[in-house]
């Protein structure tokens, strides 16, 4: 009985060590172990130095006063607020300002390389031009060109002078009229929108042709409609939508919509940035769809618009989109220069004031970390869900 | 980007580094050659770099003077400039051995981030600076102004006080370096620019026009500013603690550079046990006995050490004010050697 035990586990050792995947899988485990261990090490060690240093740690200052002021943020934030909503204050704004960032690129790097191809000289060169200056500039330069060059330059809001009746373009950022909705306002949404209904049905109806005079007619209808049933839904339901104008007092405009200098200068340096690195993919993927393809489409009688958007723009999305993707998330990343500048994004407000505020750096980093993670992940996520889309199917 | 690295590194360090077992900070220093002292980027007056790269300054004397007790050279000091943002962080995680960057003692900086102040050095208080045209006369008439500051400072969070309690309305735009701070306020982004009033008058220097900006009588807050040290090292606290007395103490019993021979003669006990004549104080701190004198003899006492940055015979040109002796009617007022 002992000998045969003896035996089989012998085998057993013997087996482990020849068959390959055993091997690798305990390989893999060691590995995976010794990462592990020194994970806990690492965070072991921090805690046991914090706790020697009797710094604060734990996540209990979220729940905590913050303070401070913050100069622009989407929900209502006064200094009497945690610092769980600056946190959030922060997020927002990076949110906006990589949001708005990302629609902008996208628009103007579309529209600058699709001009860098055009058979239109000038224009073509006017795009290459765009793209080499932007692009060669470092972002943190152009950030600071906006701020201090162009928006800083501005006049004061006393000496600003209204434009369009009143909108107001100061050092202090840009003043417009807001709209003021109270109840009874989504009457007149409900108004327009019937209009516009009506609008669109009695074109579809009626048909093309029937002259100029039928035009006329039919366009001084439209204008009609548009107007008076809205008008008629402003009168009935009390004047419920008003404008709310900036106005000078003391030191600055009260009311009206304020957009900070900040805010502007940042997205204007993110947007203009980005878009040159969008425009040369866009024109990358444009043409890397092969020449034959247009040669073909011509040979099939369709229009050049035509061939742009039926043969050559779907072929050249699907070049297109993983470096988008990367410009995406680049961009959400660089927003972090807003520090430079003073405006209050997620890392500003929370890596750094919140930081030297509380001293809980190994806390603040972690999340930060988890946070700006979170955002680049989602952003991949959705992007790589609409390049599922335009791709090809079953390759 | 270098900012958002320093913050990583010491997040790093304070993970990585070695605990408890570190050898006396004295002892490191001494190995090491000198002092590393972390202090602001340019205030003029408090720690800035003159067109040759040397510091000066009331903050950058206060690590002068550490190195000269305890390396008898005020040269041997190393000097790492600091946003405000990160200094707490460089000094917990080792990167500097003392903070001597015009803050502010507060109860929350002096326990749950984990320092030790060694003293006041500069009695300060909050105040606002305003260009003259704007045709105000007091911080009661700023309802509505745009205001800009520092971020992670105490500043930051006083204005917010001050407007909240008065429930006036303001804009506080922060900035992370005082420089970008006062370009922003130069280039008419801000009506207001607020600071401890030293920074002020220091700031102002660095405008085109100085005497287009008035400095409003109010002041806001209390501003204790001093140098600090992490804790665990008490030792190292000690001296930090002493050379700051030690230098109200040689202006209390009047010991200057001029006359610091003639002083070691004098029979005044009091004056024997601070220059080391009588006892042995200085190697009760782990430094040598005539630490006093070796300070003295580099760097002055306080009070020359303040007329020289920032009194009226410097650029800045304040008033002593509070910062006189207590004898003088003054807050400065050191413990006793003995």
């Amino acid at each position: 009985m002992a000998v045969a035990a003896e035996g089989s586990r012998r085998r057993r050792i013997g087996t482990i060590a020849a068959d390959p995947r055993l091997r690798s899988f305990l390989l893999q485990l060691a590995l995976l172990l010794l990462v592990v261990w020194l994970g806990w090490a690492f965070f072991d060690n921090a805690r046991q130095n914090l706790a020697n240093q009797k710094i604060a740690t734990g996540f209990g200052f979220l729940s905590e006063t913050a303070g401070f002021g913050v100069s622009q943020s989407l929900i209502p934030f006064a200094e009497s607020s945690t610092y769980g909503r600056a946190f959030v204050v922060g997020l927002l704004n990076t949110l906006l300002v990589s949001g708005l960032g990302v629609v902008f690129a996208t628009i103007l790097g579309f529209a600058v390389g699709i001009a860098r191809m055009s058979s239109n000289v000038l224009l073509a060169r006017l795009a290459g031009a765009y793209v080499e200056t932007l692009r060669n500039l470092p972002l943190l330069f152009q950030i600071l060109f906006w701020y201090l060059a162009v928006l800083g330059t501005l006049p004061s809001p006393r000496a600003s002078e209204p434009v369009l009746g009143s909108i107001y373009f100061t050092s202090r950022g840009i003043l417009m009229p807001r709209l003021v909705l109270e109840s009874g306002s989504a009457f007149v949404f409900a108004a327009l929108a019937l209009a516009i209904v009506a609008i669109v049905l009695l074109w579809q109806r009626t048909g093309r042709g029937g002259g100029v005079a039928a035009t006329l007619i039919k366009g001084l209808a439209s204008l009609a409609l548009i107007v008076i049933l809205p008008a008629i839904a402003f009168v009935a339901a009390g004047a419920p939508i008003s404008l709310d104008l900036p106005e000078l007092k003391g030191f600055n405009f009260v009311g009206g919509l304020r957009v900070n200098p900040e805010f502007l200068a940042l997205l204007f340096a993110l947007s203009t940035y980005t878009a040159s690195f969008i425009a040369e993919i866009v024109r990358a993927g444009f043409l890397a769809v092969p020449r034959g393809q247009t040669e073909a489409a011509a040979s099939l009688g369709l229009r050049r618009a035509s061939t742009l958007r039926l043969i050559i723009a779907p072929q050249a999305m699907r070049l297109i989109v993983p470096p988008l993707t990367s410009q995406y998330l680049n961009l959400t990343k660089n927003s972090s220069l807003a520090a430079a500048i003073g405006y209050p994004d997620f890392f500003y407000v929370f890596a750094g004031t919140t930081l030297n505020q509380t001293g809980q750096a190994i806390e603040i980093i972690a999340v930060t970390m988890a946070v700006y993670l979170a955002i680049s992940l989602v952003t991949s996520l959705l992007m790589n869900w609409y390049n599922r889309a335009v791709a090809l199917k079953g390759a | 980007m270098k900012r958002v690295l320093s913050i990583w590194m010491a997040a790093v360090a304070l993970g990585a580094s070695a605990t408890a077992a570190d050898a006396a900070l004295l002892d490191q220093v001494k190995q090491k050659g000198f002092i590393q002292c972390g202090v602001t980027q340019g205030l003029p007056g408090f720690s800035s770099p003159d067109d040759k790269g040397n510091w000066t300054g009331l903050d950058v004397d206060y690590c002068r003077a550490m190195a000269a007790a305890i390396f008898d050279d005020p040269s041997k000091v190393r000097f790492t400039p600091l946003t405000a943002k990160d200094r707490f962080t460089a000094l917990q995680s080792g990167e500097i051995d003392v903070l001597s960057r015009n803050t502010t003692w507060t109860l929350s900086r002096d326990t749950s981030l984990g320092l030790n102040f060694a003293g006041i050095i500069y009695y300060d208080g909050q105040g606002f600076m305003i260009r003259k045209d704007k045709k105000v006369s007091s911080a009661l008439e700023l309802s509505g102004a745009s205001i800009c500051t520092q971020t992670g400072t105490t500043t930051e969070l006083n204005v917010a006080d001050f407007f909240r309690a008065r429930n006036m309305k303001y804009e506080v735009v922060s900035f992370t370096t005082a420089d970008e701070t006062i370009k922003a306020y130069d280039a008419g982004r801000c009506d207001v620019f607020t600071s401890d009033v030293s920074q002020l008058y220091s700031m102002r220097l660095k405008l085109a026009k100085t005497g287009d900006h008035v400095v409003l009588p109010e002041i806001i807050s209390k501003e204790p500013l001093g140098p600090l040290v992490r804790h665990g090292d008490d030792q190292w606290f000690d001296i930090t603690k002493w050379v700051l007395f030690a230098l109200i103490n040689a202006e209390e019993l009047n010991v200057t550079q001029k006359n610091l021979d003639e002083q070691g003669k004098s029979p005044n006990p009091e004056l024997k046990r601070l220059l080391g004549t009588e006892g042995n104080f200085g190697e009760q701190l782990g430094l040598t006995r005539d630490w006093v004198v070796r300070i003295v003899k580099h760097v002055g006492n306080y009070g020359e050490i303040f007329e020289r940055n920032v009194g009226a015979s410097s650029p800045l040109g304040i008033e002593r004010g509070l910062n006189r002796l207590w004898t003088k009617g003054g807050l400065q007022y050191a413990p006793p050697v003995r």
